[in-house]
C-alpha cells in the first residue's frame, strides 16, 4: 500500500460523510489528508439521536428499498432528482450492515438481529438504533478506523483548521484548498487533485437551532462566494420538537413519537391531541414540516401554547420507565440534564427549532460541485431529501456520500491530465495571500458594533420570518435587515486582537460567510411562490408542479444571489398530492 | 387542518425582539485565565446577568459580548471550546468549581459562588480554558480501539449478537471522549509534551483507554486484536499503575463503569499471561 508520488485527495469536515469518504479512499491505498475545525469525533453527526433508515425488512412488513425511495421523495414533496434517492436507499440496507461489522452496539431482538423501529412519514419499522446515541455510536465507529487508517500512514489530520477557499488554476479546476490554523491564524495552501467538503449545515445563520456551534455554513459559503452554485437554499427543515434554551435549541428526538410520545396541549381543562385529531392517518407520527405548522398554528393563531408560552407538550409518561430507558436512555437524559424534570413522570415542553437544511450544494450525481474537482456530500450538498428530510434518512444520506463519493473522486482523478503536485506553485501563493488579505481587513476592523450581538439580531430576524411561516413582506423586511447588518459588519471592533486563539477573528469571518448565505436563503424563499414541504407562503398555500416543480439555483455576484432554475429528474414515482390524513397511496 | 393547501396557516409571528427576558439579578464568576502556554496564568472575576436556567457556557457568552471584569475595566474574552452543548461531544470540559465535567450541562443554580472556571488539570492549556487532549486520543491508538473489518464493501450482516452483550457494551460506548476519567486520576500526571524539560517519567494512560479496549473485546471481530490490546496495557503506564482511588468512576458524566473495565481488563490479562505460561 505505497502512496508516495501518487495522487492526493483532501477531505474537509470530520462528521460522517468526511469520515466515510476518507475510509473508502484510504483503503484503496491512497493518501488524505482530512480537515476539521475539532478533533473529528467532536462533529456535530453526534448529536444525531434516533437512528438510521434502511429497508431490511425484517419485521416480515413488506418494506423494500423502493418503498423507502417512495417514503422519502413524497416527504420531501417531490423536489429531490429521483435517481440518486434511489440509489441511497438501495444502499442502505448495506450501510447498516456495515456500521453492525465496525461494531456499533444496534439494538437487538431476541433472536440476537438488528432491531428496527418507526419514525416519522413512514408506516414501517425501517430505522436500526443504538439506544438514542445512534449518531455518535456511527461517529465513534468511523473514527476508530480512520485512526486504523492513521495508524497506517494512509490519512493525515488536520484537526483545528478551517477551509477557506478551493484553490483553482487557470482553466478553474480545483487543485487544493486555502485553509486556516485557528490558534495560530497561519493560513496555507494544500496540494490536492479532488477535495470533498462534508461540512455540515448551517443552523447557526438562525442564532439558536438544533445545530452545533460550529455549523456555520460558512465552507459552503465560501464555496458560492467563488463562484459554486448553491441550491434550494430556501429548503431548511424544522424540527417541531426541541427544548428552548438561551443558549441552543436541544432535541428531542424523533424516535420519542417513534416509541408512543403523544403531543398535546391543555384546553377546556383537557389535554388535546391535536396531530392525532388532524392528522388520524399518522397521528403524532407526521413529517416533521406538518407537524412544526401544526405546532405553530395552535400557539400561535389559537393562543394555545401551554402556561401561554411558546411551548406544547411531548408526552411519555404513559410508557414503561425501564423501555423508555432501554430505548430513549440518551435523549431523556438530556432533557432531565438541562431542565431538571423527569420526562418518565412529567410531559415534557418543546417548541420546533431550525434542524437541518435540505438546500446546500448544487451536486451533479457524480456528487462533484459547479467547481470541477470540488465534491460535496453530507447535510453539506442538496441532493436526497427535496422540500423536507425524513427522520433518520440523514444519517443514512451523510453516510452513503462518503461511500459514493470516494470512489467518485478516485475516478475522477484516474481521468485526469496531471497532478495537483504539478501545478506551479504560484496559483496557490495567490490563494494564499488573497486569504491573508482578508484575514488582515478583518483584524484592521474599527467601529462600535459587537459581532456575536449582530449574530444574535440575524439569528432572531431569521427564526422569526424564514422557518415555519413565511410572508412576502416579512422575507423582504429580513432581506434588508441583512442588508443592514452587512454594512454594520464593516464596523465591528473586534473584542479580541491577539494573534494566539483569538476566537472573535474567526466568528467575525464567519459571521460574513452566514450574512452571504442568509441572504441566498432568503431571497430564494421570497422567490418561490408555492408552498411545498418546509416552504410555507400563505399567499401561494398550494404546491404548483406546473411553475415550481424545479430546482432554485444560486451563484454570487456583486449585487446579492442571482437566482435561476433547473428541472427536477421525476423519472421513477411520479409527482402526487401529498397528504398524511388519510391514506391514498 | 388540511395539508395539501396552507391558507389557514396566514398567521402572526410575533417581531424580532418581542417575548426577550429581562435578567434576575447577576452570577459571579472567577476564571483562571492563561494567554499562551508559556505565560503564567492569573485570576480574573466577572460578573453576568442572570437568567433562568442558564449554563456555564451562556455565562462565558456573556463575557464575550460585553468582555468588561467585575471592576468594569476591559478585558479580553475568556477562550472557550464548545459545540454540540448537548453533553455528547465532550468538547467543552473544564473544572467547574474544582470537580471537572462538561460546561454544557453545568447549570448556574445548582453552583455555588462565585463559580470558579479552571482548564482540565493533567492536559497542556493552549489559552484560557481551551486545552490539548491529544494524550487521549494517542492512547486510543495505542489499545488499538478499533474493529479490524476487511473493508467497507458489501460483507452481509455483521455476526449475531445476544442483546444481553449489545447492552454491556453499548453502556460503554457512551463514551465521549471528554477526559475527566484521566483528569481526576491521581496516578495520571499532568502532561508535559509542550515543554520537554519538565516531562517526568510514563504516566498511567487513564481509564477511558481501558474500557475501551474492553469493549473492543466484546466484539467478536474487535477481539482479534486482544493479544495487541493486552501487550499494550503491560509496562509502564499500563494498566498495573491503577491505584483504585475510584476518583474516574466519580467524574464519568455518562456514569461508565470504569473501573470494572479495568478489572474485566485485568481478568483478561492474567487469563492471557497464564495461558501463555502454561503453553511455555
Amino acid at each position: 500500500m505505497s502512496a508516495e508520488g501518487g495522487p492526493r485527495y483532501i477531505v474537509v469536515g470530520g462528521g460522517l460523510a468526511g469520515l466515510m469518504t476518507t475510509i473508502r479512499i484510504a483503503e484503496q491505498g491512497h493518501r488524505v489528508d482530512l480537515f476539521s475545525l475539532v478533533r473529528v469525533n467532536r462533529s456535530h453527526s453526534v448529536c444525531a439521536q434516533g437512528g438510521i433508515n434502511g429497508a431490511v425488512n425484517t419485521k416480515g412488513e413488506g418494506d423494500s428499498p423502493w418503498v423507502h425511495l417512495d417514503d422519502t421523495v413524497y416527504g420531501g414533496d417531490f423536489l429531490a432528482n429521483q435517481p440518486p434517492v434511489q440509489e441511497m436507499t438501495e444502499a442502505a440496507p448495506e450501510i447498516i450492515y456495515l456500521y453492525d461489522r465496525m461494531g456499533v452496539m444496534f439494538n437487538r431482538t431476541s433472536e440476537g438481529l438488528l432491531d428496527f423501529r418507526r419514525f416519522g412519514g413512514t408506516k414501517v419499522h425501517r430505522t436500526a438504533y443504538a439506544g438514542a446515541t445512534t449518531g455518535q455510536q456511527l461517529m465513534y465507529a468511523l473514527d476508530q478506523q480512520v485512526r486504523r487508517l492513521e495508524d497506517d500512514g494512509l490519512v493525515t489530520k488536520h484537526e483545528g483548521w478551517e477551509f477557506l477557499r478551493a484553490v483553482r488554476d487557470d482553466h478553474g479546476v480545483a487543485r487544493g484548498i486555502v485553509a486556516m490554523d485557528l490558534a495560530s491564524l497561519e493560513i496555507r495552501a494544500f496540494r490536492g487533485d479532488a477535495t470533498m467538503v462534508a461540512t455540515g449545515g448551517p443552523g447557526m445563520i438562525f442564532g439558536k437551532s438544533t445545530n452545533s456551534i460550529l455549523n456555520t455554513g460558512a465552507a459552503n459559503s465560501n464555496l458560492y462566494q467563488q463562484g459554486a452554485r448553491y441550491a434550494n437554499g430556501e429548503m431548511v427543515q424544522i424540527h417541531p420538537t426541541a427544548i428552548p434554551g438561551r443558549d441552543k435549541r436541544r432535541l428531542i428526538s424523533e424516535s420519542v413519537r417513534g416509541e408512543g410520545g403523544r403531543v398535546w396541549v391543555p384546553r377546556d381543562g383537557e389535554p388535546w391531541y391535536f396531530l392525532e385529531e388532524w392528522y388520524p392517518a399518522y397521528g403524532n407520527l407526521v413529517p416533521r414540516d406538518i407537524a412544526a405548522q401544526a405546532i405553530y398554528k395552535v400557539v400561535y393563531d389559537m393562543g394555545l401554547g401551554v402556561d401561554g408560552q411558546e411551548a406544547v407538550y411531548l408526552d411519555v409518561t404513559h410508557k414503561d420507565p425501564h423501555e423508555l430507558d432501554v430505548k430513549l436512555g440518551g435523549v431523556l437524559e438530556i432533557y432531565e440534564k438541562f431542565m431538571g424534570e423527569d420526562p418518565r413522570e412529567v410531559p415534557m415542553k418543546v417548541f420546533p427549532a431550525v434542524h437541518y437544511s435540505m438546500g446546500g450544494m448544487w451536486v451533479d450525481f457524480d456528487l462533484m460541485t459547479s467547481i470541477p474537482g470540488v465534491f460535496s456530500g453530507g447535510e453539506a450538498n442538496y441532493e436526497y431529501h427535496g422540500a423536507n428530510r425524513l427522520g433518520a434518512n440523514a444519517l443514512v444520506s451523510c453516510t452513503f456520500d462518503g461511500m459514493k463519493g470516494g470512489p467518485r473522486m478516485m475516478a475522477y482523478v484516474d481521468a485526469l491530465d496531471g497532478h495537483a503536485a504539478d501545478q506551479p506553485q504560484s496559483i496557490f501563493d495567490s490563494a494564499v495571500d488573497e486569504q491573508r488579505q482578508r484575514l488582515a481587513a478583518v483584524q484592521a476592523l474599527t467601529g462600535d458594533e459587537n459581532p456575536y450581538d449582530m449574530h444574535q439580531e440575524l439569528g432572531d430576524w431569521m427564526t422569526r420570518y424564514c422557518t415555519v411561516v413565511r410572508k412576502e413582506d416579512r422575507l423582504r423586511q429580513t432581506d434588508a435587515k441583512i442588508l443592514e447588518l452587512m454594512d454594520r459588519w464593516h464596523r465591528i471592533e473586534l473584542p479580541d486582537t491577539g494573534q494566539w486563539v483569538n476566537q472573535s477573528i474567526v466568528f467575525t469571518r464567519q459571521l460574513w460567510d452566514m450574512l452571504e448565505l442568509a441572504r441566498v436563503m432568503v431571497r430564494g424563499a421570497i422567490e418561490r411562490r408555492e408552498s411545498r414541504g418546509v416552504h410555507l407562503r400563505p399567499d401561494f398555500p398550494e404546491r404548483d408542479d406546473e411553475n415550481w416543480l424545479k430546482t432554485t439555483i444560486a451563484e454570487w455576484s456583486p449585487d446579492g444571489p442571482k437566482l435561476s432554475y433547473l428541472p427536477v429528474d421525476v423519472s421513477l414515482i411520479p409527482p402526487r398530492p401529498r397528504q398524511y390524513k388519510k391514506d391514498i397511496r | 387542518m388540511a395539508d395539501e393547501s396552507h391558507a389557514e396557516m396566514d398567521i402572526e409571528i410575533p417581531p424580532p425582539g418581542s417575548g426577550t427576558r429581562q435578567p434576575e439579578g447577576t452570577v459571579r464568576l472567577r476564571v483562571k485565565r492563561q494567554d499562551a502556554p508559556d505565560q503564567a496564568p492569573y485570576w480574573q472575576a466577572f460578573e453576568v446577568p442572570r437568567y433562568p436556567n442558564m449554563n456555564v457556557i451562556e455565562c462565558l457568552m456573556q463575557i464575550r459580548r460585553h468582555p468588561v471584569d467585575a471592576e468594569g475595566r476591559e478585558t479580553t474574552p475568556v477562550a472557550w471550546s464548545m459545540n454540540c452543548l448537548e453533553e455528547v461531544c465532550g468538547i467543552c470540559t473544564m473544572v467547574v468549581n474544582g470537580k471537572v465535567r462538561q460546561s454544557c450541562s453545568a447549570l448556574v443554580r445548582d453552583l455555588e459562588e462565585p463559580i470558579t472556571l479552571e482548564p482540565m488539570q493533567k492536559f497542556p492549556v493552549r489559552r484560557d480554558l481551551v486545552i490539548d487532549r491529544t494524550r487521549l486520543f494517542d492512547a486510543y491508538r495505542r489499545v488499538k480501539a478499533w474493529v479490524p473489518i476487511d473493508g467497507t464493501h458489501d460483507l452481509g450482516p455483521g455476526p449475531r449478537m445476544d442483546e444481553n452483550v449489545r447492552e454491556e457494551g453499548y453502556w460503554l460506548s457512551r463514551c465521549i471522549s471528554c477526559g475527566c476519567c484521566v483528569d481526576a486520576c491521581p496516578q495520571v500526571n499532568p502532561d508535559h509534551s509542550d515543554n520537554p524539560q519538565a516531562e517526568g517519567p510514563a504516566t498511567f494512560i487513564g481509564a477511558a483507554p481501558i474500557s475501551w479496549a474492553r469493549l473492543m473485546n466484546i466484539h467478536p471481530t474487535g477481539a482479534h486484536l486482544a493479544d495487541e490490546r493486552y501487550g499494550s496495557l503491560m509496562g509502564p503506564g499500563g494498566i498495573a499503575d491503577c491505584a483504585k482511588s475510584m476518583n474516574c468512576v466519580a467524574v464519568c458524566p455518562k456514569e461508565i463503569p470504569l473501573m470494572e473495565s479495568i478489572a474485566s481488563m485485568n481478568r483478561q490479562i492474567t487469563r492471557h499471561l497464564l495461558v501463555d505460561w502454561l503453553k511455555d
